[in-house]
This record gives structure tokens, sequence and C-alpha cells, in this order.
């Protein structure tokens, strides 16, 4: 078995050559802007790292990613908003000028200090989604009924963020690029390139600790879930906490990818939270691939870089190509194109097109998605 | 007489109005082998979905070691020392045949050690000899889906097993085996009394002779009698209930 998994270990190895090869060329071969699409893209990713976690793994199917994802990026918002507004009147940020507001609401207060606010991006996802996932967990809310309450929460904080323009800015959200960091503007190209590096190297962070928690016997408890949640309870484990404390992770991971998205793309608005953006984090792992982390990664990465190259000649002919692409994966890919492709695929289609010669065993029956996770 | 491991008193349990289960009595000493024989519906399972956590009673109280199980979870009564085989088996399909089998022997069940530890020398002999028991060394690596039927009853034993409970509530653990793998079961039951406590429910009359223990009989949510296979079967009251059922009487 070590062989056979040896063998197959490769193409891994390959793509994660490709992904860091490009992450270290990327800076001296893409243009500026190119470069701030891909940084971006890579904080989805990372994003896309906790949904394989909490979905691919266990089984849970959240609709309200987005939630976390914006908490993250108004964090580092309010920070950097504070932190470049001395020279505004009342030394608060600017907008709030716009809706008579002379005195900093208390909540900005502690993201004056940088140390809070690098641990605010992602512990405050990471407690809402405890809270929240212990709340649901607990009162043992299962399958599609925790997906739609999800989705219902998406709703509630998309609302709740959009009506307040005293407190946040309301539907305008909060704008990063002009802010300053080090004497440096945000938006500016040595900025923007350092953020580029710091979200290439949270990517593979993410990746370590989402592979760490998935393998060995707490990764085997996450797929027990996933597979028949009740059976386990009668063998001593409480779901409740796992499910609980990789709901927090996702947040977590989310909060960070926003933080880092938020930065790039140059503002946090409440259009983070609509509803067809949490679907798409949820489609990018689909046709990566359900269980496979460098699917996650990668389903991130190649949807968005399609995206905007495809919109720019063909803007209203995405929407047809997301689809097309959910469906084929559902219905013929069901595991994605990294599963598919673990689970021998190519060959699979190159015997049936009678190009290669039929091989006895079907490998993925000893594996099932956990090959890069098992060593 | 030593005070009972498990004691089941007046236990009621109603699915809105029909009684499957009514002032059910029932208590095992520790180290005894009960089997429990009952016509389809007669509230077997129930019985155990209501000592295990799942089901509360409508009324009744089931105490373990003394204290009361109602209201506990069921991961906290598992892990008081409460194991259960599902009458259809249930193991982990996704997981391998090894992986199913460190579920069971893990200890503690807590998130943080799993994460930080990996499996102990002493639990890693356990998986292996339990798959040596069940005969499921050649399939370690195999996912347990990929199972037949019955060597998914016995990974599930053998999980069941792993888990090293004092109380091992079996239901119909022979469903589906072959004869041979029947007697294999009998004999793997037996080996465990005295250590453990084992409650056996079944259909095949058989395998309950061949585990030489005390019987009840359950009938209508109710133990109607208690006793030897021998006593049992010349009892005219079970001999009433079976009636029309002699294949499974005789
Ligand atoms: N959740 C439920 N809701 C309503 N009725 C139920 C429920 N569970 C069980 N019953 C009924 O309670 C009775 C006892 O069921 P139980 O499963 O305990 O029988 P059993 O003795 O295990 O039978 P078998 O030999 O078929 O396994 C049956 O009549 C069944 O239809
Ligand atoms: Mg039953």
């Amino acid at each position: 078995m070590l062989k056979a998994f040896q063998q197959r270990r490769w193409p891994l190895v390959i793509v994660w050559v490709l992904i860091i090869a490009a992450i270290v060329a990327a800076p001296a071969v893409v243009s500026g802007f190119g470069l701030n699409l891909l940084g971006r893209f890579l904080s989805l990713s990372i994003v896309a790292l906790g949904i394989d976690l909490i979905w691919g793994f266990t089984g849970l199917l959240s609709l309200g990613q987005g939630i976390f994802f914006a908490l993250g990026g108004y964090a580092a918002a309010m920070y950097l908003q504070l932190n470049s507004s001395s020279d505004e009147p009342n030394g608060i940020p600017e907008f709030f000028g716009l809706y008579g507001v002379d005195q900093l609401p208390g909540f900005w207060q502690p993201f004056h200090s940088p140390w809070f606010t690098l641990i605010a991006i992602w512990l405050i996802p990471a407690l809402l989604a405890a809270l929240l996932g212990n709340l649901v967990f607990r009162n043992r809310i299962k399958g599609v009924y925790f997906s739609i309450l999800t989705q219902a929460a998406l709703l509630v904080f998309f609302n709740f963020f959009n009506g307040q323009q005293k407190l946040i800015n309301g539907t305008n959200g909060l704008k990063t690029d002009v802010t300053e960091l080090f004497g440096q503007q945000v938006g500016s190209a040595l900025m923007q390139r350092g953020f580029f590096w710091l979200t290439a190297v949270m990517v593979i962070l993410a990746w370590l600790a989402v592979r760490w928690v998935v393998r060995g016997r707490f990764g085997e408890v996450l797929i027990a879930i996933r597979d028949d949640e009740p059976r386990l309870r009668f063998a001593g484990y409480n779901p409740t906490l796992f499910k609980t404390i990789v709901f927090a992770m996702a947040g977590g991971l989310a909060g960070i990818g926003g933080a880092l998205y938020t930065v790039q793309s140059g503002i946090v608005s409440p259009q983070y939270m609509t509803v067809p953006f949490s679907i798409d984090m949820v489609i990018w792992v689909a046709v990566g691939g359900r269980g496979t982390l460098i699917g996650a990664i990668l389903g991130a990465l190649v949807i968005n870089l399609a995206r905007s190259q495809i919109s720019t000649f063909w803007p209203e002919g995405w929407l047809f190509i997301l689809g097309g692409l959910f469906i084929l994966v559902v219905t013929a890919l069901p595991e994605g194109v990294v599963g598919w492709w673990q689970a021998g695929g190519p060959r699979n289609l190159l015997t049936r097109l009678g190009v290669a010669r039929r091989i006895g065993t079907y490998p993925r029956l000893e594996m099932d998605g956990k090959e890069e996770v098992q060593s | 007489m030593t005070t009972a491991l498990l004691e089941l008193r007046q236990i009621s349990v109603s699915f809105d109005g029909f009684m499957a289960l009514r002032d059910l009595n029932l208590s095992l000493q520790p180290g005894e082998l009960r089997a429990v024989i009952g016509p389809n519906g007669a509230g077997k399972t129930t019985f155990l979905d209501v000592i295990t956590g799942k089901l509360r009673p409508t009324a009744g109280d089931v105490l373990f070691k003394g204290r009361s199980l109602l209201n506990k979870p069921e991961h906290r009564i598992a892990r008081l020392g409460i194991g259960r085989k599902f009458q259809s088996p249930r193991v982990f399909e996704n997981l391998t045949v090894e992986e199913n089998l460190a579920l069971a022997v893990s200890h503690p069940k807590r998130p943080w050690p799993l994460l930080s530890a990996g499996l102990s020398a002493v639990e890693r002999d356990r998986i292996a000899h339990l798959m040596g028991i069940v005969s499921l060394q050649q399939r370690a690596h195999q996912v347990a889906g990929s199972l037949s039927h019955g060597q998914k009853q016995w990974l599930e034993i053998a999980m069941l097993v792993g888990q090293s409970p004092d109380l091992l509530l079996v239901d119909e653990p022979v469903a589906g085996l072959t004869d041979e793998e029947t007697d294999l079961t009998a004999d793997l039951l037996k080996s465990l009394v005295g250590d453990h406590t084992v409650l056996v429910i079944d259909h095949d009359m058989e395998f309950i002779r061949r585990l030489e223990s005390q019987v009840s009989v359950l009938h209508q949510g109710h133990v109607l009698c208690e006793g030897s296979m021998d006593q049992i079967q010349s009892d005219p009251r079970v001999i009433e209930v079976y009636l029309g059922r002699n294949e499974e009487a005789a």
C-alpha cells in the first residue's frame, strides 16, 4: 500500500512545486494588476480550505461563510481607517462626518491597536462561528437545516451591516486602498507586493494547519461524523464538540482570507455577505474536490482566474459557465476534479476511449478521499 | 447477592400512545451473560435505546452501577462503560477497518488528545489483536463500506469489544452470518463473560442455546418470563406467544 501511495504521490508533489514556483515567479512576470488578482484569489483559497474542512471532511455544508469572511475584512479595514485618520476632523474616519457622527463608536476603540486587530481578524469570526455552531449542533440540527440556518444568518448580517451607516458606513463599506500602513499607502505597488507574499505564506500555513487537523485520529472522527454521527455518540464521542471546533476553525480561516482579500481589493463592504458569493465559495470546493485540500485551493484559484479572464471579453457568459461547471461536477465528477484525478479518472477515461489498457484494481477503494492526508 | 450492574425499573415507553415498553423490569449482575428473545416488535431494540440514552422512557428509571442514566447524553453513557452493537451493522463506511477500530480503542475520546498524539503501542496491539479475532487482518486498509454484510457485523462486534465497556449490548449479532461465523461469535461473546457483562438479543435459537445463558423473553414490551433455555421452551406462555412461529421456538 505504501508503494502504491508513493507512486500516486507524484502529481501532488508536482502541483505543489508548480504552485510554489508560480508564487515565487509571479511578482517578476506578472503585472501589478495581475499580481493583485492572484493575491486576492489566493486569499479566497484560504476560505476554501476552511469550507473543505467542515464540508469535505465533516459533512457540514455552510452557506454563510461570507459572514466570517466579511468580519475579518471589517476588522482589518477598521484598523487601517483609524490608523490613517489622525488628520481628519475629530481624528475619526472621514465617512463619520457624512452622517454627523463626531465621536468614535465604542466598538471601534480597540481597533486602534494593531495587535488587537491581528487577533480579532481570526478570533472574532472563530468565536462567532463557535457560538452559532454550538447552538445549532447542540440542538442536533443537521443537513439541509443547518445549511438553511447558515444562509439565514448570512442574510441577517448582510442586512445589519448594510443598514448601519453611522456605525460602519453601511452599504458603502470601508475603503482601505487610500489608508496608510507603515507610512505607505496600502494601495501602493510596494504594499500590494507585500500583501501578496503574506497571502502566499498564509495559504501554505492554512494548508498545513488543516492538514494537521484532518490527518490522524481527529480527522477520522470528522469522517465518522460525516458517515454516521449518531453512531459515533454510542462509541463515546461527543460530535457537538468536534463540529464546533472545526466550524470555528473554518470561521477563523474565512476571517483571515477576508482580511487579506480586503487589503488587496481596497474595500470591504456588505457585498461580501451576499448569498451568491457564499454559494460561490462552496462551488470552488465542489469543483476542486471535497476532501482533498489541494482541490479546495486549486478550485478557488482556478475558477476565479477563469472568471477574471472570461469576464473581460464575455461578461455575461461567466454565470453560464459557472452553472454548467457545477452541474458537470454534481452529475459526472461528484468528487471534484482533484478527487476524480486521484481516483484514477484520467486513466479510466483513456481506457474507455480505448487509448490505455485496463488496470485490474480500483485504488480509490482503499483510499477514499484521504490520500493526501495519509502518509 | 451482589448489587446489580444494570437495573431497569418499571420502564415504559409510549410512541404516541402505543406502548412499546410497559413496566419493564430487568436486572443484570456483574459478569453475567444474558440472552433476550422475543417476537418481532416485542420492544427489544427499544429497551436498548432506553439504556443507551437514544430514547427517554415515558416512565421508570435505569440504574447503571447504582447511578441513574436518565438525562445523560449518549456519549456520556458510553463513557460510563456501556457499548452497543446495532441491529443492522453500523460501521463508518468511509474509514478503513483499522481506522474504525482505532476510533473504538482510542482513549480518551476528547479532541485535544486525539489531535496531539497518535495511537499508543498498546492501542495498536489491541487493534491488531481484534482484527485477528474477527479475521479482518487482510482487510485492514480497506474501507468498511466495501466489506460484506457478515464482515461488517464482525467489524462492529470488534469495535464494541475494542471499546472495552463493562456492559455490552449486542442486538442480533448473527443476522446474516454463516453457521460457522455464528458459532465463532457465540464463542467470542462467551469468552468476554466474567470480565464483562453481556446482553445479547437474537432470534436464532441455536445461537442462543449455544450461549448457555439465562434467557429473558420479551413480549409486547414486557418481560414474559426468565429462565434457562429448557425452562423457557417448555413454558406454556412462551409457546403461546410463539404459536405459529414454531420454526423459531423449536
Ligand atoms: N420511533 C418509533 N416510533 C413509533 N413506533 C416505534 C418506534 N420505534 C419502534 N416502534 C415500535 O415499537 C415496537 C417495538 O419495536 P422494537 O424495534 O423495539 O422491536 P424489536 O423487538 O427490536 O423487534 P425486531 O425483532 O423486529 O428487531 C414496534 O412495534 C415498533 O413498530
Ligand atoms: Mg430490534
